[in-house]
């Protein structure tokens, strides 16, 4: 089915002879760049994990064990966006195959994801006339949204949603940051980073304790995270504390400080114009320092033989005047941080975190405006992800057809480029997730036998 | 509460503290008079802890302001009654603040900040025996544990300028999300997943568990409320327990302003006279970035609201801005809902109240963000050029800035409408739809007088 629907269904069909990568690729499996919603169906039905999400979204509730919730998924909220921008929200489903054939149904452009309710948010109405507010959401994994767009007042190469290989390991340091803080400093364990298919990353916090967190608690975690504040009507970006908190301390130390130094500074040319250079001294609240760098550095444009990069003799020259011993006052110490957090540390935004119903896009989603799949990202690696070389709609359905071949219509992912993505996420998050959720419900279900035995010896 | 203080007695009776933690009603006999009383001295405290909150008083000085409060409206000439007088007014409160939701926020929030600072009055003693009648299952750390983590422990008082001594180098280790404040402040060292909590910073964890407790009590009040009290009280108290909430928390502005609705094209004129400059300035954001983030789109959305721009305008309002950005289609798709949500169209179909100044003032604008109170989040620099645009001579820009520097924020608003309008403005601004609302009346009452001027001089 696939070939033929996909070339019938698109009508500005145009073989791309010309395919320079993979010589062994059979010119007529390629695929036209792009996105649409014949693409999409073939997405839906033959790669999207139907199967994996249910299990995920279950919580381990799926199952024959006697204290498994088994109206749980059905109160989760889903919501699709159709292609004629037609918005549904509150879908909610009973099983499985429930939610699989409605997103092969009506073959949504995007999919979110929202909270766990207290009744099926399908019928939310008949709940509402009550009078008293039952429909409340009750679970929610913890998520953080990172976008580029929001870091444009400190990138150079791109601005709104473009984004490129200078400016994305800005994404990187922000998944490395949060990631080890979630962890480390708040004790989660199940965690799931996502590209979000076009210019930033979403971050899904699955741990039970992460998905009862309150408004308030979740809101505080994205304080925690937050040091940027203020925004162009205000002066100060970013206002450190002497000495750092131990989480700002240990993110500066082992991941900030080297990526500003010895990339960012250099793939941004940081410090290579007036304009971008005067960015810089402005954060420094002492006149007679900025005007004695803003001297040496407008003498320097004429005498520039140095084979040193500019950028990196420029930011060691502001380091030096700022830290020598001359310079008691803590502002100015501080002031080295200070510029490096401006540049580099993660800006979350807030109102996603900080609300439990507010949707997320699910992992796997294909991004319309991009054809890119909205695939996990191993922030034991993050480094080596690559935005540009995510597998996107077209080069999936070229790999789909190449292998039509063959019979074994199950796991019709595994040869194509998406089947790395699936075994991570199966491997790395979904089975170590469900396992701690079976001994969860063991705990609890033990729990309780024991406390009805305690109350029978009454 | 006769019996929660003999327990106390019995069990610290040297470390007797005044604070009650109102666990259940008094079995008391009150008159009707003190019933009300006794409650608008309350409220009285409240009220103040309120506005001095908006003003955007820091922690250091709300202690003060409380224990002022506290001393000018709490006392009874008899010292027995002190302690009677505390409960019952709490508990009168909690019936008038127990049937909305928008009440039960508030009062619970200026109960809580109430209890916080009156619980940092009492003597480390007595702290210790109030959070022993909140059963907190916390323990101390111990010595080796704290050992192992005394450097991070000293950092993190170092960075917030609470260096460590040895007296209070008792350290409780809790769940981080029994302290969401002093997570969010970084003022505790967070390790997997468990805070630790200075022996100075238990005020937190005592006013989490007062918060929740108190909240859970008053949808309880709520229920009998409705199902009983209101009924069997419609004579005696229910009056006065409903007139105590209006008395005092004045308009929410939910409701479009008596002046009338307004129409699109009438916007940038009355913008130019009448709106704060909070307004202005997400007005010209808007119109300059075809585009305002989600706080923006909720200060400013609202406020329109409230000053009588109807659903269909204000979708076409937003939709011209938005679509020279965004495009219409992306419009329709994402924002258009929210702003139908505003309105109770969508959703919990709740009809949302526009912001007023204390709200505005506390919130914390981040990257991109241009709502919040100018007085309060703009640099010097930026608020200077705000009011010269507004054609603020210096004189009364300076007066504007002395207030700000002093963090009068409301205040430094009111004299910017002062001197915009020529009048004075008695009553300060407490709600940027008030500000609105008297604008325009100042502005109609301007005009009469010179359609009269002019219809005199034709005679």
């Amino acid at each position: 089915m696939t070939r033929e629907d996909i070339e019938n269904g698109s009508e500005d069909m145009v073989i791309d002879e010309g395919k320079p990568e993979g010589g062994e690729r059979m010119q007529g499996n390629a695929v036209p760049e792009g996105f649409n919603a014949n693409y999409l169906k073939v997405y839906y039905g033959k790669l999207f994990p139907h199967a994996d999400m249910f299990k995920w979204m279950s919580y381990g509730n799926d199952g024959k064990h006697p204290a498994c919730d088994q109206s749980y998924f059905g109160r989760r909220e889903f919501s699709f966006t159709l292609d004629n921008d037609i918005y549904l929200r509150f879908q909610s489903f009973n099983s499985a195959s429930e939610l699989e054939n409605s997103i092969k149904e009506k073959c949504p452009f995007k999919i979110d994801i929202g909270p766990v309710y207290s009744v099926d948010p399908a019928k939310r109405h008949a709940y509402a006339q009550s009078g008293d507010n039952v429909f409340a959401p009750v679970e929610r994994e913890l998520v953080f949204d990172i976008d580029i767009t929001d870091y444009d007042d400190v990138r150079y190469c791109c601005s709104g949603a473009d984004v490129c290989l200078d400016c994305w390991p800005l994404m990187t340091v922000a998944i490395k940051v949060i990631d080890a803080s979630l962890r480390d400093d708040f004790g989660f364990n199940h965690i799931l980073w996502v590209y979000s298919g076009r210019r930033g990353v979403h971050c899904w916090v699955c741990d039970g304790k992460a998905r009862r967190l309150t408004n308030e608690q979740r809101a505080s975690i994205a304080e925690y995270f937050r040091v940027y504040k203020g925004n162009e009507n205000s002066h100060k970006k970013v206002s450190l504390t002497v000495p750092l908190h131990p989480f700002l301390g240990r993110s500066y130390t082992e991941v900030l400080k080297d990526f500003f130094e010895s990339k960012l500074l250099l793939s941004q040319k940081l410090f290579s114009t007036e304009e971008r250079y005067e960015k810089i001294l402005e954060m420094i609240p002492d006149e007679s320092i900025t005007s004695e760098l803003r001297g040496k550095w407008q003498d320097n444009k004429r005498s520039s033989m140095s084979k040193e990069d500019t950028n990196v003799v420029r930011w060691e020259q502001l380091k030096h005047i700022l830290q020598s011993g001359k310079q008691k006052a803590q502002a100015l110490q501080r002031c080295v941080k200070e510029i490096v957090f401006s540049f580099t540390y993660p800006r979350l935004d807030m109102e996603v975190s900080k609300h439990m119903n507010h949707l997320l896009k699910a992992p796997f989603c294909v991004h319309p405006k991009t054809g890119r799949v909205c695939v996990p990202i191993d922030p034991n690696c993050c480094e080596e992800f690559d935005p540009t070389s995510v597998p996107t709609l077209s080069k999936l359905l070229e790999e789909i057809n190449m292998g039509s071949l063959r019979a074994d219509i199950d796991n019709e992912w595994d040869r194509t480029s998406l089947g790395k993505s699936i075994r991570f996420f199966r491997s790395s998050f979904l089975q170590p997730l469900l396992k701690v959720c079976k001994e969860e419900i063991e705990n609890s279900y033990n729990a309780k036998l024991q406390h009805s035995k305690n109350s029978l010896n009454w | 509460m006769e019996i929660v203080r003999s327990q106390r007695k019995a069990l610290h009776y040297d470390a007797v503290s005044t604070l009650p933690l109102y666990r259940s009603a008094p079995p008391l006999e009150v008159r009707l008079e003190d019933f009300e009383l006794f409650a608008m001295d309350r409220l009285r405290v409240l009220k103040g802890i309120s506005d001095a909150l908006s003003r955007g008083k820091k922690p250091e000085e709300m202690g003060q302001v409380v224990r002022d409060l506290w001393k000018a409206n709490m006392r009874h000439p008899e010292a027995s009654e002190v302690v009677n007088k505390d409960i019952i007014s709490h508990f009168v409160l909690r019936l008038a603040y127990c049937r909305t939701e928008d009440l039960r926020k508030w009062f619970l929030s200026m109960e809580t900040a109430l209890f916080r600072y009156r619980f940092r009055f009492e003597s480390a003693e007595a702290q210790r025996a109030l959070m022993a009648e909140f059963d907190l299952p916390y323990k101390a750390v111990s010595n080796a544990e704290f050992e192992s983590t005394k450097d991070k422990l000293s950092q993190v008082a170092r960075s917030i300028g609470l260096p460590l001594s040895t007296a209070d180098a008792v350290f409780y280790k809790v769940p981080f999300e029994e302290v969401p404040e002093l997570v969010a402040g970084r003022r505790v060292f967070v390790h997997k997943g468990h805070a630790y909590v200075a022996m100075n910073q238990v005020v937190s964890l005592v006013a989490t568990q007062f918060r929740s407790h108190l909240s859970k009590a008053l949808i309880l009040t709520n229920r009998k409320w409705t199902s009983t009290i209101r009924e069997q009280e419609s004579n005696r108290l229910a009056p006065i327990v409903e007139a105590l909430c209006t008395s005092y928390l004045g308009p929410d502005y939910s409701e479009p302003r008596e002046l009338g609705d307004i129409s699109i094209k009438e916007i940038d004129q009355i913008a130019q006279s009448s709106f704060p400059l909070c307004m202005r300035h997400l007005f010209e954001k808007l119109r300059e970035d075809h585009h305002l983030k989600h706080g923006g789109r909720m200060q400013f959305g609202l406020f329109l609201k409230g000053i009588g721009l109807k659903l269909d305008d204000a979708l076409a309002f937003w939709k011209a801005e938005f679509s020279q950005k965004v495009g219409a289609e992306r419009f329709d798709k994402e924002y258009a809902y929210s702003i139908r949500h505003n309105y109770g169209r969508e959703g919990k179909r709740t009809d949302y109240t526009p912001y007023s100044c204390q709200k505005i003032i506390s919130s914390s604008p981040g990257v991109g963000d241009h709502h919040g109170c100018p007085y309060r989040h703009f640099s010097e620099e930026n608020l200077r050029a705000a009011l010269g645009k507004m054609r603020l001579n210096n004189r009364a820009v300076e007066d504007v800035m002395d207030k700000v520097r002093s963090r009068h924020y409301q205040l430094a608003c009111t004299l910017t409408f002062e001197a915009i309008h020529g009048t004075s403005c008695d009553a300060g601004i407490n709600h940027p739809n008030q500000y609105f609302t008297d604008s325009q009346k100042n502005l109609q009452s301007k005009n009469q007088s010179t359609v009269q001027e002019n219809f005199q001089a034709h005679l």
